[in-house]
């Protein structure tokens, strides 16, 4: 049943927070219409969205890979050249955040993007190096 | 059982943007106006109530699946994000109240 797997390749503009959300938004709209359980979609919204806001605010943009599976789940790659994460254990933290005050002014920047990431994940892990950019692997399990 | 548009009607709420979601189902109520904040902890099927009414605050309540988000204090819903809130079928409504009154007026009426 390997075939039945669908794969999405998504662009996240950079700086442009009007279209923020914009990929999570068509990932939530196919898993609903594929009848996945209201649980695992909410999950997958909600850590691939604090996932492409990371991507707007640090990352300049990049792409997000999406493999739906029906039977084992939703795997997502969230890769940008950015800056890169200097200390990821820190970067994990909650409250910790390197977020601008024009981001503040929209409501982000509280800290909190990379744990609820985590906290909305069954898996992740975070590969970064300072100066070429950062790639984030999460995957939702169906139970 | 309360519907968005129960909600809306018995408290006097404006409503900005409505359609089929209207008819849902609002099964708690939360507050709070930090976007990470709320995309990590409402609850879905709750009321938000915030005077975040900007377009990040529309893709939040899609993403978090709540309810329906409640402007408090009259706040303003920008061009973009009722374009948004359009798209998405996400309700919206107004309240002239603070955020704790409005907050407080919907868990009246759940209770």
């Amino acid at each position: 049943m390997a075939n039945d797997t669908i794969k999405l390749e998504l662009e996240v503009p950079g700086d442009d927070f009007t279209r923020a959300g914009e990929a999570s938004s068509t990932v939530k709209g196919m898993l609903k219409k594929l009848g996945f359980s209201p649980n695992v979609v909410r999950k997958v919204a909600i850590a691939m969205y604090e996932g492409e806001i990371n991507m707007v605010i640090h990352g300049g943009g990049g792409q997000i890979t999406v493999e739906i599976s029906p039977e084992s789940g939703v795997s997502m790659s969230l890769v940008d050249h950015g800056p890169g994460i200097p200390n990821i254990e820190l970067a994990m933290q909650e409250g910790w955040s390197t977020a601008p005050d024009s981001v503040r002014n929209l409501g982000f920047g509280a800290g909190m993007g990379l744990p609820n990431m985590k906290k909305y994940s069954d898996e992740m892990e975070i590969l970064s190096e300072v100066g070429v950019g950062t790639t984030v692997n999460m995957k939702v399990h169906l139970a | 059982m309360l519907t968005v548009e129960q909600a809306a009607k018995q408290l006097g709420l404006t409503v900005l943007n409505g359609g089929d979601g209207l008819g849902r189902e609002i099964q708690t109520v939360y507050s709070c106006d930090l976007l990470s904040f709320v995309m990590g902890r409402a609850p879905a099927d709750s009321a938000w109530v915030t005077v975040m009414g900007n377009v990040n605050a529309m893709a939040v309540a899609l993403l978090a699946d709540v309810a329906c988000v409640v402007l408090a204090e009259n706040a303003a819903l920008d061009a973009d994000a009722l374009l948004r809130a359009e798209q998405n079928d996400i309700v919206v409504l107004q309240s002239g109240q603070p955020v704790f009154d409005t907050a407080l007026a919907i868990h009246s009426l759940l209770s």
